[in-house]
């Protein structure tokens, strides 16, 4: 087969997962939830086919392909196609995509059996897959989209999966309506992103005439000099786009509260997959980055900001999934700053290896949670508000849940960067690029990495070892195999993802060199790598000093005061955004609902000025134009019609010679006539 | 040859006696005296009918007072089955009686 | 005054007299009499007119079948006299007045006409009226016409026979 023949498969990709998404909105009531599973899994899991195909494509004609579909927007000079194009960058994250989104169905198929029965709605099954399905769709979408507005559709379709399914369980959580609130969070958070996106492609256009992405990057480059100031402006925009995708400052607030969603879906969508769309997107546009002067400066800043601010935040969570959460965003910090010192493979790098990892982590972590329900169950407790996600309820879950407990760890020390797992290469690479161009960032990102082994060494004390401290956790039994098998799957890439660019051959830096021009070839610094995992050890060694000797009544780290209040606070972002934000829009709201709306405009506009007005208009128009004016002449034309009719009658005698003489007189008139003309 | 005669002549007959056809149907209340009165004008026209045929040397007028002849007949027909009809409800065929389309 | 003249002008006065005399009589059965004069002497007047074919049709039908049928009517109905006061006065005046106007129209149409048919009746062809031109023009150029004449007197018949018929089951 010609690479031409394995390219022009590409739309089977997205075509894929619309079709299981179809025949499970169609059929999913009668397929069974084995069925549903079959059927979305099977869609994922034949992408992923297809992306291999696309990879091996790529192997025999390394400049890829753009694969039109059709035309979609032509209006005058703004020309938009349906295409994807086929490079390296996009064939990495499509292999991603479509095989940890492929291993998460298969263990969202054994997660969900019973969420939705703990939940108590089993019919919501089939419509999760669904969901699931149309996410993958859209983050296919989003990756081989070869302009900026085809890359925004998938962009807001992800979003859109986002919302509906952090908010899967609408009608629960805090009163009720915290997962919906939840969603929201979400979705408004994201639209101030969305904003910036878009604000960047009308500049793109307005600038470059154009919004495709070679088209854009080649007339920068042709420009030189010129496109500074453009690519300055589109890549700003483009990094609140980023920012709000990928949960960064000063955007990043979503992220926690999104893990409201099921497991699976933390650990599809935010963690592995779709929160690392900013970091693609930026990376797509590195053409930009390159020319751009302040931009790249800011997004390592916010990356380093962030990546240090989450992950003291997340030493302070006592929830399994908020830990981790916050863990992700500290995580994508890595990530953006690697791409602000412009290592953009490091970038792609870690993103891989943070999507096998972090998908273990938290598909893990539901493993133990679902485990732990069945504790709750099976001991017949009767603990009011008791939740399952916190650690505090956990311990020693380490000889009850083996198999977890050994995943579970594998992907904590993969993220906690112990060689030779995962992490460890993909942190490492960063952190060197991150020595060589700025070491301010460097000592920010080495800082982040040593609170993170803090923080994971935190949990897995927390959650594994000691004794258990409730009854459910005494009772909690390991998950079904269908939801084991893709941990074990995912624990041995965690352990083995660090050779798709191990030092020394750096395959992913030479396959990504189709697409990105200008690369460094990045160098394995010794030191860097040293320093990195003593501290990481470190870290751990303090972790278990802290948490591990002895049983916990209260966190020990509340010893460090107003410090603990800080971070257990979340650095009050939430409750600042709330003052800032959220409560000035609320009474701004209620102004506009209370004073411009109800007082100004209902009271006095509506019933004030325009109804007392019309009503007195149609008095007016009742009383004086319709009875006086409109109804006389009416009465009028009508008694005239009345009395003309009367004296027409008399002429109608019924008598047939009085219509004889008639018709005379009409004839001798007409004879005259005829005879004078 | 008609010395002495011309269609000055004819059409003044004519007239005459279509005028008198007229004053018949407007002053005579008997149906039936209406009815020969219709008759008499439409005598009136076929003599001028007649006469123009004569003066042009045109045999079409005379096809034509065959035409009106028969449809004349059949008016009859008709007209006297209609006065038989009317008698019929009435007892009369006095037109002045018959006042049914009165509005 | 030429032979012809005064024949017209006997013909003239006696149509003109029994016309009178058929609106003025008060027996019906009188009126139609006298349009059977009437008809007669218009007849001699087509003979003169070169119509032949036409004056017998006219006899045979108008003072034959036609009138028979008005007396047969008559008669059958026993109306003879039906008008014991004149009604609509002013309908009889109204009816002189225009009458008077329509003969006066007449006049100056009869008048007024162009030069070569204003002059006296000049020759014409041999063999004009005859029935067979008549009936060579009506099968040629009036087939259709009297063709739809059949259908007509079809129709009549088939009225009259309709209108008169009795109600026997009220």
């Amino acid at each position: 087969m010609t690479a031409e023949a394995l390219f022009s498969l590409a739309p089977l990709l997205i075509l894929f997962p619309l079709l299981g998404l179809v025949v499970n909105i169609i059929a999913g009531r009668r397929l069974g939830e084995r069925g549903v599973g079959i059927v979305a899994s099977a869609a994922v899991g034949l992408a992923f086919v297809i992306a291999i195909l696309q990879f091996i494509a790529l192997r025999m004609d390394p400049s890829g392909a753009t694969i039109h579909i059709a035309d979609w927007i032509v209006i005058g000079q703004l020309e938009v196609e349906w295409a994807l194009q086929i490079d390296t960058l996009s064939v990495t994250m499509m292999l991603m995509v479509t095989g940890v989104g492929g291993l998460i169905h298969i263990y969202a198929v054994g997660y969900m059996h019973d969420d939705v029965r703990f939940q108590g709605d089993p019919s919501r099954f089939p419509r999760f897959f669904v969901y699931f399905n149309l996410f993958i769709a859209a983050m296919l979408l989003l990756v081989t989209g070869d302009s900026y507005l085809t890359m925004f559709v998938g962009w807001e379709g992800v979003g859109l999966c986002s919302y509906l399914l952090i908010s899967f369980w609408y009608e629960k959580g805090e009163d009720g309506i915290g997962n919906a609130l939840a969603g929201k969070k979400a979705f408004v958070v994201n639209r101030i992103g969305d904003f910036g996106f878009i604000i960047a492609m009308l500049i793109t256009f307005w600038f470059f005439g154009t919004l495709t992405f070679e088209e854009v990057f080649n007339e920068a480059e042709a420009m030189g000099a010129g496109a500074v100031g453009a690519a300055t402006a589109i890549t700003l925009f483009l990094l609140v786009g980023a920012a709000g995708k990928s949960a960064q400052i000063p955007l990043f607030v979503w992220l926690p509260d999104a893990m409201a969603g099921p497991t699976p879906v933390s650990a599809l969508i935010h963690a592995a997959t779709m929160v690392t769309a900013g970091i693609y997107m930026l990376v797509r546009n590195a053409a930009l980055l390159e020319i751009a002067t302040v931009t790249p400066d800011i997004i390592a800043i916010i990356g380093a900001a962030t990546a240090l601010l989450a992950a003291s935040i997340a030493v302070a969570r006592f929830d399994i999934k908020r830990v981790l959460a916050y863990s992700t965003i500290s995580q994508l910090g890595f990530m953006i700053a690697a791409v602000g010192i412009g290592a953009y493979v490091a970038a792609i790098f870690h993103l891989v290896a943070h999507a096998f990892f972090k998908a273990l982590l938290f598909l893990s972590a539901g493993s133990v949670i679902q485990g732990v329900e069945h504790g709750h169950h099976r001991a017949d407790s009767h603990e009011e508000h008791f939740n399952p996600n916190d650690m505090r309820v956990m311990g020693g879950l380490r000889t009850r849940m083996k198999a977890t407990f050994w995943v579970y760890l594998i992907g904590a020390l993969a993220l906690v960067g112990i060689p030779p797992l995962a992490g460890f290469f993909s942190k490492d690479e960063i952190l060197a690029d991150a020595l060589l161009v700025s070491p301010a960032v460097y000592w920010v990102l080495v800082g982040s990495a040593f609170l993170t082994a803090f923080y994971m060494g935190r949990q897995i004390l927390m959650v594994f070892f000691g004794k258990p401290r409730s009854k459910a956790a005494e009772a909690a039994e390991e998950s079904p195999a269908v939801m084991v098998a893709p941990l074990v799957v995912l624990a041995i890439l965690s352990v083995g993802g660090g050779l798709i660019n191990s030092p020394g051959l750096l395959p992913l830096t030479h396959f990504l060199e189709d697409t990105l021009e200008g690369l460094r070839e990045p160098e394995f610094v010794a030191a860097v790598a040293a320093i990195s995992t003593l501290l990481a050890v470190l870290a751990i060694v303090l972790a278990w000093l802290v948490y591990g000797r002895r049983p916990m009544a209260h966190d020990p780290v509340r010893r460090l005061g107003s410090l603990w209040t800080a971070i257990r606070h979340r650095w009050w972002v939430d409750g600042f955004y709330d003052w800032l934000i959220v409560s000035r829009y609320i009474s701004l709201s209620h102004w506009l609902a209370e004073v411009a709306d109800e007082q100004f405009l209902h009271d006095w506009v509506h019933d004030t000025v325009i109804a007392r007005s019309f009503v007195r208009a149609t008095n007016w128009l009742a009383s004086v134009l319709d009875l006086r004016l409109i109804d006389r002449g009416f009465d009028g034309l009508g008694a005239l019609t009345r009395r003309g009719a009367g004296g027409l009658g008399a002429l109608q005698t019924g008598y047939v010679r009085n219509y004889a003489v008639a018709v005379f007189i009409g004839m001798v008139l007409v004879v005259s006539y005829l005879l004078l003309s | 040859m008609i010395p002495g005669v011309s269609m000055t002549h004819i059409l003044i007959l004519s007239g005459v006696l279509f005028t008198l056809g007229t004053l018949g149907v407007l002053i005579r209340r008997n149906a039936i005296v209406m009815f020969m009165s219709i008759e008499l004008m439409l005598n009136a026209s076929n003599l001028a009918f007649v006469g123009f045929a004569r003066s042009m040397g045109a045999l079409s007028g005379q096809v034509f007072v065959f035409f009106v002849i028969a449809v004349a007949a059949a008016e009859v027909a008709v007209g006297l089955a209609l006065i038989v009809a009317v008698y019929r409800s009435r007892s009369s065929i006095d037109v002045d009686r018959v006042s049914d389309l009165k509005g | 005054m030429t032979v012809e003249f005064a024949i017209f002008l006997s013909l003239a006065a006696v149509a003109v007299g029994a016309s009178i005399a058929m609106l003025v009589s008060r027996n019906a059965v009188y009126s139609a009499l006298f349009l059977v004069i009437v008809l007669f002497a218009i007849a001699v007047l087509f003979l003169l007119l070169s119509a032949a074919f036409i004056a017998m049709v006219q006899v045979a039908i108008y003072a034959g079948a036609i009138m028979v049928l008005f007396l047969f009517v008559i008669m059958l109905l026993g109306t003879e006299n039906v008008e014991s006061e004149p009604s609509h006065p002013w309908q009889f005046a109204t009816a002189l007045v225009l009458s008077f106007g329509l003969i006066i129209q007449f006049l100056i149409v009869a008048n007024g006409l162009p030069g070569e048919s204003g002059g006296d009746f000049g020759e014409v062809a041999e063999g004009f009226g005859s029935p067979a031109g008549i009936g060579t023009l009506l099968f040629e150029e009036y087939l259709i016409p009297f063709e739809v004449t059949s259908l007509l007197l079809l129709a009549a018949m088939v009225g009259a026979i309709v209108l008169t018929r009795w109600e026997r089951s009220k």
